[in-house]
């Protein structure tokens, strides 16, 4: 279901070779008085096309820091951040909100679904909130339930959050971060609020994203959920200490830096 | 977002919070019903005031005396209304009334007391109150004193019921009198019921009616009609110069007043004004009290959806999307309270006149107006907590609980 129309042209000549996210010295300093906090402390790091990144580490390791980062919410005290070649610290508020519209898919912990609207309207949003390549109604509706079709929720359109499961929300939840086709997944601890079997399924659906062609950067604090990734980042104090591609079910093979 | 969608959230917010929507929104309902109100109760008075001036006569120049010094003589009489019928060029006619204590009118064994008039042949055209059948007396009737009456049309149906009145001896006091005709009913003018008097000529009611001497020849007003509002100057000017000869004072110190209808009317229309003044600040204070309480509730609304506001900008809302749905919603609110304050207004202006407080004209426009006045309130005091709610920083308003 990932298609490359909305790409940037600067990356359209070898999509392949520059990478989806480039950040180089990353810092998010917060001025707390005596000491600065350094939340982000020099951070470099590529993630190519395709790739299944989870990021993992303690409450205050920066992980959360740098997925804000990425999304396009918070803005570094230092470095640079690519997304797709373009160079997102020199986008405007408008730039940048398209940005989160169309490139960037996001998955929360506490889902963040629009209490008052139907499982179908809050799918719908991110269509509406659309400036560029606008589509009729029809259209949009078309596409909404054809994202909820595909996370199993065919038969959950009308239903309101609080008339859904936390999984059924959490596939709500990405059915609308997929529904502008984006080329990236950013999910901040997706499992984080959801039994086994929940997190098993949600787990479940992201390798068959990625496996479509969708580059996931993942947070979470649960080995087990991070190991479903193919690349494992541990993150400490601000800092990477390890970035390792793990083979599937295998804790232990880690390349550590 | 579309329109559409915004205004269904909004309005199932406003339903969802009936009371606080009603309580916030009250202020706009009171404005913009004064607004409605205020605008029909001017209308209202310039009717009653085309009403009174058509009822009176149009172009009419009111003349009385100042007043006299006791033991001296009147100071305006019958004979200077002859000498302006005379003298004054530019005028239709001119008549001179003369009010008499109420008095007997008796015809077979039907008796009552009725209000009288004394006053001159001009009397239908000038005041015009036009005469129903027969005749009005001539200023031969005066010269001879002829004793001729003509009645009001309530006292010729109170005295002769069906039977034709004309050419009926009749007893007014102790005068026998012949009804020569009856006036067109008229109805009350000012506290005035012209359908319910008698009118007699002026020397007849100064011949039988009048025991003291003193007041002999006088006449209360006099009334003259200018042809049109063209003369109406220059007949003031003639009407004062005769009177000042007449009298043998000057111009700078006259012995009577000369007023047209628009002298009168303008103390009428003072008392409308500080009312219609009054509404208006009603309205005002209303609309501002209400635009502060609407610019409240939205900076309520904004802090307990930080979070929908953060959600909604983490997926491309850009600032002025949230913006718009925020004023969209302060605009709702207050076009709500601008639907209500419609109906109140209607329904003031309706009942004011119901219960004869006041005469009131729905002017259409005034709807308009009111209505836009509060979609003004909306967006001037939306405009705040919107802008507040664009400006959020997303991660602040995600964390948000």
């Amino acid at each position: 279901m990932q298609s490359q129309m909305f790409s940037s042209p600067l990356n359209q000549p070898s999509a392949d070779s520059v990478p989806i996210i480039r950040v180089e010295q990353l810092a998010k300093i917060y001025d707390t008085g005596e000491v600065p906090l350094r939340a982000l402390d020099r951070v470099s790091l590529d993630i190519a096309r395709g790739e299944f990144v989870a990021i993992m580490g303690h409450s205050g390791s920066g992980k959360s820091t740098l997925m804000n980062v990425l999304g396009a919410l918070d803005h570094p005290t230092e470095g640079h951040y690519w997304l797709e070649g373009e160079e997102v610290g020199e986008m405007d508020v408008e730039e940048l909100a398209d940005l989160r519209n169309r490139r960037i898919g996001f998955i929360f912990q506490s889902f963040n679904l629009l209490p008052r609207l139907t499982a179908l309207q809050n799918v719908m949003l991110p269509i509406r909130y659309r400036v560029e390549n606008r589509i009729s109604a029809e259209e949009r509706e078309e596409a909404s339930i054809a994202a909820l079709e595909s996370v199993g929720l065919g038969d959950r359109l009308y239903h309101r959050p609080n008339q859904l499961s936390g999984g059924q929300q959490q596939r709500v939840a990405i059915a609308r971060a997929l529904v502008n086709q984006p080329s990236l997944l950013l999910a901040d601890e997706p499992t984080g609020n959801l039994d086994s079997k929940s997190s098993e399924e949600i787990m479940e659906i992201l390798q068959k994203l990625n496996r479509q062609g969708v580059t996931i950067v993942m947070v979470t604090h649960e080995s087990d959920v991070a190991q479903h990734a193919g690349r494992i980042i541990n993150m400490k104090d601000g800092k990477i200490i390890s970035d390792g591609h793990a083979k599937r079910g295998n804790k232990n093979q880690e390349r550590t830096q | 977002m579309t329109l559409i969608e915004v205004i269904g959230l909004a309005w199932e917010g406003l339903v969802l919070n009936k009371l606080r929507s009603f309580l916030t929104t009250l202020g706009v309902i009171i404005g913009v019903a004064a607004v409605i109100l205020m605008i029909a109760i001017s209308a209202g008075a310039e009717a009653a005031i085309a009403d009174q001036i058509n009822a009176l006569g149009a172009n009419l120049i009111i003349i009385t005396a100042t007043r006299g010094v006791p033991g001296r003589p009147p100071t305006l009489v019958y004979d200077d209304a002859l000498a302006l019928a005379q003298a004054v060029k530019g005028i239709s006619g001119v008549a001179a009334e003369q009010n008499l204590a109420d008095q007997t009118i008796k015809w077979g064994n039907v008796s009552f007391t009725t209000p009288a008039l004394g006053t001159t042949p001009d009397f239908p055209l000038v005041r015009e109150a036009p005469l129903g059948t027969g005749r009005f007396f001539t200023q031969a009737d005066l010269d001879r004193k002829n004793k001729v009456i003509v009645l009001g049309s309530k006292v010729t149906q109170d005295l002769f019921g069906d039977t034709n009145p004309v050419d009926q001896e009749i007893l007014l006091g102790s005068t026998r009198m012949t009804v020569i005709g009856v006036m067109a009913p008229k109805g009350k003018v000012a506290d005035t019921d012209y359908d319910d008097r008698v009118y007699i000529p002026l020397t007849v009611l100064y011949q039988r009616f009048l025991a003291n001497i003193q007041m002999n020849n006088r006449v209360r007003t006099v009334y003259a009609q200018a042809e049109s509002r063209e003369t109406m100057d220059s007949a003031i000017g003639q009407i004062k110069s005769v009177l000042a000869q007449q009298h043998g004072v000057t111009l700078a110190n006259p012995d009577f007043i000369v007023q047209t209808q628009e002298d009168i009317i303008q103390t009428q229309q003072a008392t409308t004004e500080t009312f219609r003044t009054l509404l208006a600040w009603v309205a005002a204070v209303s609309l501002l009290v209400g635009g502060i309480g609407i610019m409240n509730i939205m900076l309520v609304s904004v802090t307990e959806r930080t979070r929908e506001i953060g959600v909604r900008v983490s997926i491309g809302a850009r600032p002025q999307d949230v913006r718009r749905q925020f004023l969209l919603e302060a605009v709702i609110l207050s076009l709500f309270g601008g639907l209500v304050g419609e109906i109140a207004g209607v329904g003031g202006a309706w009942l004011f006149n119901e219960v004869g407080a006041m005469r009131t004209v729905l002017v259409p426009w005034s709807l308009g107006l009111a209505f836009a006045a509060s979609a003004v309130v909306g967006i001037f005091f939306g405009y705040f907590p919107a802008t507040k709610a664009a400006n959020l920083d997303p991660i602040e308003a995600l964390r948000h609980e």
